[in-house]
């Protein structure tokens, strides 16, 4: 509701948003999808011409591309139900009356503000490193063999240091969602004879899966992504290549733009998937 | 209504909480008391906790062996020049969203959402080409562009987010008043909206900062922030514990002391609204 | 100066037309007030006055000058905001400051005009607080004193009282009257409550679903109404509309009575009833009467209005006889039949 002169005025406020991020799109994005038609070797002779779908048969057919599927599945698969598991039990412990709320909350938040870089390079030395590392000396201490966790377990080590640093973020959206549960409606049910087990089951829970969502959506369009942990601790060995890490290889490390460009349109597709059902919940929420 | 708890329930939630926060918290304060202490210290087995001889030479070793400042400044421009022209380019925008929507403003806002969904490697040898072509691979200037592009979205989102909240009567109001749409965005809405910007503003300052894939990828000598920085640790020379928690002290002590400030505005940003 | 005159307005939103077209002349210095049932167009209106949104076609005239394309600020009009729409960041001061401000108003002249609203408005006490620490009554003086000082040719109030508890909204209604009739400048005022528009206005337009259905003085609504949907608007209780076999009775479809138009008796009358519920105001008793074997819709219920109080109590029977020259007759289309 407006008049006209109001209208046209938010057109052209709009305009400049609108286009760069209409660029910042489009065009990266057509280059992408020319290059994965074509033979293009950049240290290798370059724009070698066209080759039709023959990059993208390539990059599913290669024997890194399952075992990188399988990796990125069981990254975001662990990340997502370790964080949101313990975020909802940390969202309730959070909950509670208790002294110096504040300043817990604090330290449960601090890992997100942390670089990935950073922490995945604290994680590989100074907790995972097989000699120095605080898990040898602490297996040392029970007299058990100290574990190379980058290389023997590589995958849950890569679940832990990502899981470390988004569980803050979960926990941070699951507990404002509990904040804002009605009290009265936990009181009604309390009166009407329900335990505590049931309140959480019948009343918490069912008001937390709407941000159990959201987090859900929104961590897996950040894992699918997630590039500086691996590249800093195991550079993509020991199982660790993830899809996102294989087109990087692909791309940088072998200088084979056209088959990276096919595995960058097949993330595409996959991540707008992903984006397809966080765009229902958000849109919906848009309207009420 | 709050009910009074029995002390000895509030005892064991205080325990229990105060257990679980310091155990998250215990890899970040490992690295800043780590950094204190000799090289061979820093090794010891069993650990050393709080008794050893605390030093500084990590951190004067760490400033001889690379430029930090170099590194912190680039991260500020980087950081700071992206955040602030994402926020001169989304206020007209958000605001035209807020109070002037129409029947595409929700499908504009969810494009531009989705431009976010867009994986970064997908379209990493594009932009690594343009930059080229363009000379500005390894520049400040390519990063502050990328960076802020690639929030833009989020910027826009949040601030809408907070202008949502300002009642439409009151810059009709001041359109009553004789308020120019300048004046108007200028004198009313902006200072009504100062706490939505701010931590629009610091959020997205976090979430450049941190940024580690576009400053990974096209940043070499000159215009590597301290994402790269601490990167080069990871070589096998770098295995030095106390020098590399120093260095990582320096890298994440500032967006800790900025992100303590914002992390009740987190939510709001990260959600876009959606949980309150 | 503050003639407003609207010739054949209209407004769509999108395909709906929400204002058929619409003729009407607000004379000046007249307190009109535009009132109706939610959703009837009113507030409409009102932003089309103010130009805060266009109109689809016609065209509005303030003072005999074409303002359509005028944008909302030159056209010299104030307006009071529902939600009083203070600025809360700036003290109430700079509020009543800030329409001046833009008008480029030198600081002396300012400061003069401000003290002059203060003191008319009991807010010079409060000048240097923000909105946040007043009350609702007096952000809404605020807000009429943010309007004063622009010396506008008319008022624009939009549901000024609604956010307002019942003993407030009393007494700024008195005050809202005062100030008209200090200054004599255009007001007009948009309700939905038919108190505020009998007690405050010089001229009424009832308005449904975007059409006026009436325009008149307060007491020319309340004794002739034009149809059967101001006869029910107009009047605390509302008017009771019988049909059926006792409407037949006068030869039209619906019968109209007040219930302070119904003689009431324990023991004989026209109409036989049971009390319902009975409402004792002290000054007044208004009592619910059921099984009359009256035609009055589903509710199956007339009111009826005693001055003083009457012992009836729930079941009691009860008799009721209309002063037949009170009665207001309708046709079958609701239009009224003299």
């Amino acid at each position: 509701m407006a008049t006209q002169h109001s209208r046209s005025a938010a057109r052209i406020m709009m305009a400049p948003a609108v286009i760069l991020l209409l660029g910042w799109m489009l065009v990266p994005l057509i280059m992408t999808l020319l290059f994965s038609f074509k033979k293009y070797l950049p240290m290798r002779g370059g724009d070698l011409g066209w080759v039709g779908f023959e990059n993208y048969v390539r990059f599913v057919s290669s024997s890194a591309f399952w075992p990188s599927v399988s990796a990125t599945l069981i990254v975001v698969g662990g990340v997502l139900a370790i964080t949101i598991f313990f975020g909802v039990l940390l969202a309730i412990l959070l909950n509670q009356p208790m002294w110096g709320q504040g300043v817990v909350r604090i330290l449960v938040i601090a890992p997100f503000f942390v670089m990935p870089t950073v922490s995945a390079l604290v994680w590989k030395n100074m907790f995972m490193d097989p000699t120095n590392g605080l898990f040898a000396h602490l297996w040392r201490f029970f007299g058990a063999d100290p574990v190379s966790w980058l290389s023997e377990a590589s995958l849950p080590s890569i679940v832990l240091i990502v899981s470390w640093q988004w569980l803050p973020f979960a926990t941070l959206i699951l507990l404002t969602a509990i904040q804002s549960l009605d009290s009265e409606q936990l009181e009604a049910a309390e009166m009407d004879g329900a335990p505590p087990l049931k309140r959480f089951a019948y009343i918490t829970l069912p008001h937390l899966s709407r941000a159990i969502t959201i987090v859900l959506l929104i961590q897996t369009i950040f894992l699918l992504a997630i590039f500086a942990e691996i590249f800093v601790t195991t550079g993509g060995a020991f199982g660790t290549r993830t899809l996102t890490y294989l087109i990087f290889q692909r791309v940088l490390e072998s200088q084979n733009v056209g088959l990276g460009s096919a595995g960058g349109v097949y993330a595409i597709i996959l991540a707008n998937i992903v984006a397809i059902f966080l765009m229902r919940i958000v849109g919906k929420n848009l309207d009420a | 209504m709050a009910r009074a708890v029995t002390n000895n329930r509030k005892i064991i939630n205080t325990a229990a909480a105060w257990a679980v926060g310091l155990l998250i918290f215990f890899p970040i304060l490992w690295t800043i008391l780590t950094s204190f202490k000799t090289e061979a210290t820093a090794i010891a087995d069993p650990p050393v906790f709080l008794a050893f001889d605390w030093t500084l030479e990590n951190y004067t070793a760490v400033m001889e062996r690379s430029n930090y400042a170099k590194f912190l400044w680039n991260s500020i421009i980087i950081a700071g020049g992206s955040t602030i022209l994402g926020i001169i380019i989304a206020v007209p925008a958000a605001w035209s969203m807020a109070f002037v929507p129409s029947k595409r403003t929700k499908d504009i806002l969810l494009w531009m959402l989705s431009t976010k969904m867009l994986p970064a490697v997908g379209v990493l040898y594009p932009i690594y080409l343009i930059c080229i072509q363009l000379g500005i691979l390894d520049s400040r200037v390519a990063l502050v562009i990328i960076l802020m592009l690639m929030n833009l979205p989020i910027i826009v989102w949040m601030l809408y987010t907070y202008f949502k909240e300002i009642p439409g009567e009151i810059l009709e109001a001041a359109r009553m008043d004789g308020a120019s749409l300048k004046e108007e965005i200028l004198y009313v809405l902006t200072p009504m909206a100062i706490p939505g910007i701010a931590s629009t503003l610091l959020l997205n300052f976090i979430l450049a900062w941190n940024e580690a894939f576009w400053t990974l990828n096209l940043t070499a000598a000159n215009a590597a922030p301290l994402t790269a920085f601490i990167a080069s640790y990871s070589s096998p020379e770098g295995l030095f514990f106390a020098k590399l928690s120093a260095a990582s002290t320096m890298a994440i002590a500032p967006i800790l002391i900025l992100g303590w400030f914002s992390q009740k505005q987190l939510v709001s940003g990260l959600t876009f609204g959606a949980v309150k | 100066m503050g003639q407003i005159k609207l010739n054949q307005v209209t407004k769509s939103f999108g395909e709906v037309q929400v204002i058929p077209p619409l003729d009407l002349t607000i004379e000046d210095g007249e307190f009109t007030v535009f009132v109706g049932p939610s959703g009837c167009g009113k507030s409409t209106l009102l932003r089309l006055i103010a130009g805060l949104e266009d109109i689809t076609s016609g065209h509005i005239d303030i003072d005999g000058m074409d303002a359509t394309n005028v944008p909302p600020a030159k056209r010299g009009l104030a307006m009071v905001f529902q939600s009083y729409a203070l600025y809360p960041h700036m003290s109430v001061r700079k509020n009543i400051a800030f329409p001046m401000k833009m008008a480029g108003i030198d600081e002396a002249e300012q400061k003069r005009r401000i003290e002059a609203a203060a003191k008319a408005l009991n807010l010079t006490d409060y000048l240097d607080r923000r909105p946040g620490q007043l009350s609702g009554g007096q952000r809404q003086r605020v807000a009429i004193g943010r309007a004063i000082v622009r010396e506008p040719s008319a008022f624009l109030f939009d549901e000024p009282l609604s956010n307002l508890d019942a003993a407030l909204r009393v007494g700024m209604r008195l005050e809202i009257s005062e100030l008209h009739k200090r200054l004599a400048t255009t007001m007009i005022y948009v309700t939905h409550d038919q108190v505020e528009a009998m007690t405050m206005a010089d001229k009424i337009v009832v308005l449904r679903a975007g059409f006026i259905e009436q325009v008149g003085s307060p007491l020319d609504l309340y004794h002739n109404p034009r149809n059967e949907s101001v006869a029910g608007f107009i009047g605390s209780p509302k008017m009771n509309l019988i049909k059926g076999a006792e409407a037949q009775k006068h030869g039209v479809a619906t019968i109209g009575i007040r219930p302070e138009h119904t003689d009431v008796s324990m023991s004989e009358g026209l109409w036989k009833g049971t009390v319902g519920v009975a409402e004792h105001l002290g000054s007044d008793t208004f009592i619910h009467v059921h099984n009359t074997g009256l035609d009055t819709g589903p509710g199956d219920m007339v009111t009826v209005r005693i001055t003083g109080d009457i012992q009836a109590k729930h079941g009691d029977e009860i008799y009721l006889t209309p002063q037949l020259d009170k009665l207001h007759k309708f046709d079958a289309q609701g239009l009224r039949v003299d």
